[in-house]
């Protein structure tokens, strides 16, 4: 028996998890909720057996004692609300919208960190694919600014990332600095309707200060993209790192050279078609915070008992 | 057609059929790759001011935010700009762009209380979707609110002027399609016009680019099909082959009748004295910017890419074929490195294979 979840937000992200948390062995899906019964999440939720009900949030509220974690992907505004009702009934929140209550978790990075916080935030689609790069560089030199500039496909954005851009933006430069260790982050996104959709396409720049050890900037980035690999599989370098020179005039100074790294996701196909990358490393960041702390939880309810 | 009628200072009355919206200080500083200072921003906005302009854009180019690594630093500060320009002013409003995922509503925010009065809210010409927060701030905020569409050659004139109506059902006063790639043959400027004109009630703009030598002629041709806000810059001075130029576009509506209330002749004096000297290059329509309009291509990656060629050693050209091909859009500047370094990859293979 797992930990028993639910998910909240019958869209392309709440959708997708569905189909990630069939597979895992510690967590146990009950209920896919939403609040359009007509929804195409509901319906594929009902089709596989979970709960899906369209009350939102009400339906935790009435079955306080179905589930121990509830994952949010419905808007920022929408799960502060929510929020507010899980904290209530002590459910944990792995929040998948970029409302930022909680303290961010980039897994690769600071997994382990944030355990047993009520309330665990996933940054943004773009945060989680290019927080691990900032952090890998800066995990061997100064960082003074951070830049990741991310291309997702028009009809992988749904109504929630439309309607909150700047939420978008915000978080993930945030997350750039926090977690990823940046002086200065700054986030841009866009979306192209091209079509066929293209590939989720995230590209990193870091100012690179004086005397840099370029090398051991190239080795580090590659090395995390192999951590993050482990659970995207179709996250993966375009081309080696390139280190650029400058002078680049950067808001924290000037740099004589960037590195550039240039980042291709591709999805695995759970929900939407593989292009849809930015779905899977949300649900597939999402899913691994989850099961981290439904082991955390196991292996803290043995030492109670022993 | 009813013409806007103004009073300015002097007290006499200047008719006007369309309005002008210059925008040397802000789609300008593509083509000196955001290197304004103050004291051309003055110089720049004194000048159109007295030439009658009455509204005068003036961000970063990739609008406010736009400072980046992506796009190019500015080399001071576009707030600093912004408010250098709200004092030099006497009757033209400021007018700032704004790209949303570029920028945000705190960038809106902070210009509001500079006192700029206008605010463009550019979205590529499908996603008209992602506007409504930063319009509906604009709104609240007081100022008049353009939703911008760029990127215009990419979207049908029936679907273009869908995308029109999410932007008026927002709030925005005034609606705009900008030919971004200067991809428009003059019948498509005609085509998307009409068809946008018919199905909103807000006024329209058009944003030309002169890629295809087609700016003025399909700016002219907008204001024939409705089309009641055109832009300009002084010299042409912008992305790509460069903008419908101000100047020329005013001595244009002089010899056709039709009204645009600046003057030709100061606009001239503006765009000799004050631009052309600080054009690091002049406004050509050379190989590469000809290719931007045929490939339909924005027109800011041109400087960004002809940087990428010599830094990978491959030809330019090729990179902007390319990124037509892979239908880049507006804000992608990063896949032109990856273009680049694909192109020289492939390039080696060629050299390598026996």
């Amino acid at each position: 028996m797992g930990l028993p979840v639910a998910i909240i937000g019958s869209g392309n992200i709440g959708t997708d998890l569905m189909y990630k948390l069939e597979r895992s062995d510690v967590l146990d899906l009950v209920a896919l909720i939403g609040i359009d019964p007509a929804s195409d999440g509901l319906r594929r939720a009902r089709d596989r057996g979970y709960e899906a009900p369209h009350n939102g949030i009400d339906w935790v509220a009435e079955n306080p004692d179905a589930v121990k974690i509830v994952f949010d992907a419905t808007s920022a505004y929408v799960h502060r609300k929510h929020n507010e009702v899980l904290q209530g009934l002590g459910i944990t929140a792995v929040d998948l919208t970029p409302a930022a209550i909680g303290p961010k978790v980039i897994p690769p990075v600071n997994l382990g960190a944030h355990l047993d916080a009520p309330n665990v935030n996933m940054v943004t689609c773009g945060g989680q694919a290019t927080t691990p790069m900032v952090a890998a560089v800066s995990r061997v030199t100064r960082v003074p600014y951070a830049e990741m500039v991310s291309s997702v496909s028009s009809k992988s954005a749904g109504p929630g990332t439309r309607q909150n851009i700047d939420e978008f933006t915000r978080t993930t430069s945030r997350a750039l600095e926090e977690i990823g260790g940046a002086e200065i982050g700054k986030a841009i996104i866009v979306l192209n309707p091209a079509e066929p959709p293209i590939l989720m396409r995230n590209t990193v720049f870091c100012g690179l200060p004086e005397g840099t050890d370029h090398q051991a900037v190239i080795d580090s980035v590659e090395e995390m993209v192999a951590s993050v690999a482990a659970y995207v599989p179709g996250y993966r370098l375009k081309s080696v790192p390139l280190i650029e020179e400058g002078p680049f005039h950067t808001p924290g100074g000037v740099v004589p050279h960037r590195v550039v790294v240039l980042l291709e996701v591709e999805g695995a196909g759970d929900y939407l078609p593989t292009y849809a990358g930015n779905l899977d490393i949300m649900t597939a960041a999402a899913l691994r915070v989850g099961e981290a702390i439904a082991h955390h939880r196991a292996a803290s309810t043995q030492e109670v008992m022993a | 057609m009813t013409a806007v009628v103004e009073q300015p200072a002097s007290g006499t009355e200047v008719k006007r059929d369309f309005r002008l919206i210059d925008s040397t200080l802000r789609d300008g500083s593509h083509a000196i790759s955001h290197q304004y200072d103050v004291d051309q921003v003055v110089a720049i906005v004194k000048g159109l001011d007295a030439a009658g302009v009455q509204v005068i854009e003036v961000s970063h180019g990739d609008g406010l935010g736009g400072s980046s690594f992506n796009y190019g630093f500015s080399k001071v500060d576009e707030m600093q700009l912004v408010a250098a320009a709200v004092e030099a002013t006497t009757n033209a409003q400021i007018a700032v762009l704004l790209v949303p995922g570029i920028g945000t509503v705190d960038e809106l925010k902070k210009v509001r209380d500079l006192g700029v009065g206008v605010a463009r809210i550019a979205v590529h010409c499908t996603e008209a979707d992602i506007t409504e927060q930063h319009i509906k701030m604009a709104k609240d905020l007081g100022m008049e609110a353009v939703g911008f569409l760029m990127m215009a050659h990419m979207n049908s004139p029936e679907g273009l002027a869908e995308q029109a109506k999410l932007l008026e059902s927002y709030g925005a006063d005034t609606v705009y399609f900008a030919d971004s790639a200067g991809a428009l043959t003059t019948n498509a400027v005609r085509a998307r016009v009409a068809e946008v004109v018919s199905r909103i009630d807000v006024p329209l703009g058009v944003h030309a680019h002169q890629n295809l030598s087609l700016a003025v002629a399909n700016s002219i041709a907008a204001y024939e099909e409705g089309a009641r806000n055109l832009d300009g810059t002084s010299a042409g001075l912008g992305a790509g082959a460069g903008n419908c130029p101000t100047e020329i576009l005013a001595a244009v509506c002089e010899r056709e009748g039709i009204a645009s209330g600046v003057d030709p002749l100061a606009l001239m004096d503006v765009a000799e004295d004050i631009t052309r000297p600080l054009m690091p290059r002049q406004q050509i329509i050379d190989r590469a910017g000809l290719l931007l309009g045929y490939s339909g291509v924005y027109s800011s990656f041109l400087l960004h890419a002809k940087k990428a060629a010599e830094r990978y050693g491959v030809p330019e050209a090729d990179i902007l074929i390319e990124l037509g091909r892979r239908k880049m859009v507006g804000g992608q500047e990063d896949m032109i490195i990856d273009v680049a370094v694909d192109l020289a990859r492939r390039h080696a293979e060629r050299e390598a294979a026996p």
